[in-house]
């Protein structure tokens, strides 16, 4: 494992040197009391949990409720930094949508030879329902949340596109509004960029995607799998916030060729739907024919111009991880740019000397699902047994084209308020990014996660990681 | 509104006043066991038939022990009505209606089941007993008092509002059902004064033994008290005043919507009856009979609103 001077802390520099953005709150900070920070991070868990932002936890006989712990120190980064990030994500998010219109239409990119056609046409995640069909404005991903991590001043990297359903925003704003309660002044000390939009923002564009036969005061309701779900109160908090119902599989049906939801006055049309449900229970007549979670024939009202579906099916194919080793190729192919953000070295082992090379290596690398998410199902090498590593060498190679290894990288870290004091910890970033016809918004910031172990890479929720507030500084 | 959102809405409140009532049921009971020794299992076995729960508690107890109806009623899970089961149920149903609700609502409704949850985790001691109903009935009004201060008047509040007066409705007419041998006069209808023990209980039961005390200067008689929990519209837990403010609320909805439910024709003739009655022709008819026939009507009109506002399609 490496030492943690071999990292690039984004709040420290040297052996006492703090880096600019940091230095207005490490002044404040130095003169505030360890005890009342303490106390402020009692308060902090005890407002979480009164307001109830907890998810639920799978694999257990009884789920449970839990919290994602949250640390008060945020994470702090400067306008210029930003705006170089935020352009590359743009840069990557436009690139997407027109890599997936391609993909369910002319299939350019596989005639030009840039990624290889059984790579599309052997993909689970490929949808071929969605083939010849353009969705309002050709927008595929309405939402996403782009995960990236930094290895130095100027090195950050796209380390999953998160095209599909990205979820965590909910913490990216309550984690500010706890911010603000807590500290209020360090928020007149520090001119950070708002976030509290999102919601706002996040209605209007999914309105602006209203379909082809809508009607005139766009309708949008959220689709949640219910209240067991990991993420039910993020659905819920989003659609209290955007002041949109709450739907589920069952109080939906097609009526007069339309998606409608019951109320307490018969069946009103939806115009956009935000499903937070995957590709697979959407439809049953379509897709998964057990699924209780969706709506039997809503890929038909779909295709016929009568609904948005946010994301669009089939946006799933775009995730793929084998997908994501060619996506500076992609962004290339329809930019006609360089891609401004770097993706992180893939090996495909699917390919008979990458598999060869990563089992050799396994130690020293990180094997994901091509897809997988949420961090299950991966091995970190530098972090295994022997045993493990041999258990998932086997499993590697019975279904070498299941996986894709990268290098371990050495994430950047910022410190949390560990016992008194400050004490470094790994994190990465996931910037949340709305997509309309009108144009590409990101909110300035986004949710950082932060691995609590020492020296642990693995900053998922599920797997004890925990939050930080995110600050852009205006200039 | 989804229709599942009224649903949600109007179980989340039905399962709050229920809590509030077993709550009360129990510190009856135990007031009794304290001043009564002689037969005290009698007077727990009215309580757990008064809950509506006596075919779940027979088939794991023998006896109608104090320490076993309280951990059955309070917090035992295999028991659908248990305190514990209906605050985790309140909580469960608010958050499934989160966008309807205010936050100070649903704060309120998940502190009650934090606190509760901690509060219950082991069998409560008799001496812990009384400070612990009284913070269920202590939280069950902080989340009225929520409702009341912070939601908007309007299909959310009345369905929050028809749960709760149904609820009440049904738990008054229940513990009469029970009780209601002892509130029969035994020669003439004017009757002798009861059981002082018995009356309080009654009346405690549903939070009335002072209101009572003040209104009647101390004339305890049958037809007092049953005159007072259906008729007296005046108290807010009676048949009567229940059964106006479930009008009162449908009333609203159909004004909202356009045009009354079918739900609302029941409660205009369940009020029709209780308007043709004075507590003398419903002693002449049969007080059981009365409660037995109240109990059903207020049934169907649940089952009916249900129906009418699409809870379950």
């Amino acid at each position: 494992m490496d030492t943690p001077r071999d990292h690039f802390d984004e709040m420290l520099e040297g052996s006492d040197g703090v880096r600019e953005p940091y230095r207005q709150y490490q002044n404040w900070f130095s003169s505030e009391n360890p005890s009342r920070l303490i106390k402020k991070s009692k308060e902090a868990e005890a407002f979480f949990r009164r307001t109830g932002i907890t998810f639920n936890v799978y694999g257990r006989l009884a789920a449970q409720e839990r919290l994602i712990p949250f640390d008060l120190i945020p994470r702090i980064i400067a306008n210029r930094e930003w705006s170089r990030l935020s352009k590359g994500i743009e840069q990557r998010v436009r690139a997407i949508n027109m890599f997936l219109h391609d993909v369910y239409n002319r299939q350019e990119i596989l005639r030009a030879g840039v990624i290889p056609t059984e790579l599309i046409a052997r993909n689970e995640a490929f949808l071929p329902q969605m083939m010849g069909f353009s969705p309002p404005g050709n927008i595929y991903t309405h939402i996403v949340g782009t995960d990236i991590v930094r290895t130095g001043e100027d090195d950050f990297f796209v380390l999953e596109d998160n095209a599909r359903t990205p979820s965590g925003v909910s913490y990216m704003l309550e984690n500010r509004e706890t911010m603000l309660q807590m500290f209020p002044e360090l928020f007149s000390q520090n001119k950070v960029q708002p976030v509290s939009n999102y919601p706002k923002n996040l209605r209007r564009s999914l309105a602006a995607c209203a379909p082809v036969n809508g009607t005139d005061k766009c309708t949008v309701a959220i689709l949640t799998p219910g209240i067991h779900n990991s993420a039910y109160f993020e659905h819920s908090f989003l659609a209290d916030q955007m002041g949109v119902e709450l739907v589920e599989g069952h109080d939906l049906k097609v009526v007069d060729g339309r998606v409608a939801m019951r109320t307490t006055q018969g069946y009103t049309p939806i115009d956009v739907l935000y499903r937070r449900i995957d590709d697979d229970y959407l439809d049953p007549l379509n897709f998964n024919p057990d699924s209780m979670l969706g709506v039997p024939g809503i890929m038909d009202v779909y295709r016929a111009g009568n609904i948005t579906i946010a994301n669009a099916p089939g946006t799933g194919i775009a995730d793929d991880k084998a997908i994501y080793s060619y996506m500076p190729e992609i962004v290339e192919f329809y930019t006609g740019e360089k891609a401004l953000l770097k993706n992180v070295l893939t090996h495909r082992c699917s390919e008979p000397d990458a598999l060869k090379y990563v089992l050799e290596n396994l130690s020293e690398l990180v094997v994901k699902e091509v897809h997988g998410s949420g961090g299950y199902g991966m091995l970190v090498g530098p972090a295994a047994s022997k045993k493990e590593i041999a258990a998932f060498a086997a499993k590697l190679k019975k279904n070498p084209q299941n996986y894709i290894a990268q290098p371990t990288l050495s994430l950047s870290t910022v410190p949390i308020f560990a016992k008194k004091e400050l004490s470094p910890r790994h994190v990465d970033l996931r910037p949340f990014v709305l997509v309309s016809p009108d144009g590409i918004n990101i909110t300035p910031g986004g949710l950082t996660r932060v691995a609590l172990k020492e020296g642990s890479l693995v900053v998922n929720s599920s797997q004890g990681g925990g939050t930080k507030d995110t600050w852009v500084l205006e200039d | 509104m989804l229709g599942k959102t009224a649903g949600g809405l109007y179980w989340m409140f039905r399962f709050l006043e229920r809590s509030e009532n077993t709550a009360r049921l129990i510190e009856a009971g135990f007031r009794i066991a304290l001043t009564r020794s002689s037969d005290s299992e009698s007077e727990w076995k009215s309580v757990v038939t008064t809950a509506g729960v006596r075919a779940g508690y027979d088939d794991i107890y023998d006896s109608y022990a104090a320490a076993h109806v309280v951990d059955y009623l309070l917090r035992d899970m295999r028991n659908p009505s248990s305190v514990m089961n209906v605050i985790a149920n309140a909580r469960m149903n608010a958050r499934l209606v989160r966008t309807a609700l205010t936050t100070e609502v649903w704060e309120a409704v998940n502190e009650s089941w934090m606190v509760m949850k901690a509060a219950m985790k082991r069998p409560v001691r008799e001496t812990e007993l009384p400070a612990l109903l009284g913070e269920v009935r202590r939280h069950s009004a902080l989340v009225r008092g929520a409702l009341h201060g912070t939601m908007l008047r309007n299909d959310i509040y009345d369905f929050a509002q028809i749960g709760t007066s149904l609820e009440r409705a049904d738990n008054t007419a229940r513990i009469i059902d029970v009780k209601y041998y002892t509130l029969l006069p035994s020669a003439s209808f004017v009757g002798s004064p009861l059981d002082n023990v018995q009356w309080e209980t009654i009346l405690r039961s549903v939070s009335a033994h002072r209101a009572f005390r003040w209104l009647n200067e101390g004339n305890m008689t049958s037809a007092n008290i049953a005159e007072f929990m259906i008729l007296d519209s005046r108290f807010p837990r009676s048949l009567n005043s229940a059964s106006h403010a479930i009008e009162a609320h449908l009333g609203f909805l159909a004004k909202d919507y356009g045009a009354p439910a079918p739900s609302y024709d029941l409660v205009d003739a369940q009020l029709n009856k209780l308007r043709a009655h004075t507590i003398k022709t419903i002693f002449d008819d049969g007080l059981h009979q009365f409660i037995a026939g109240f109990i059903r009507d207020n049934n169907a009109i649940g089952s009916q609103i249900e129906q009418d506002y699409q809870f379950n399609g």
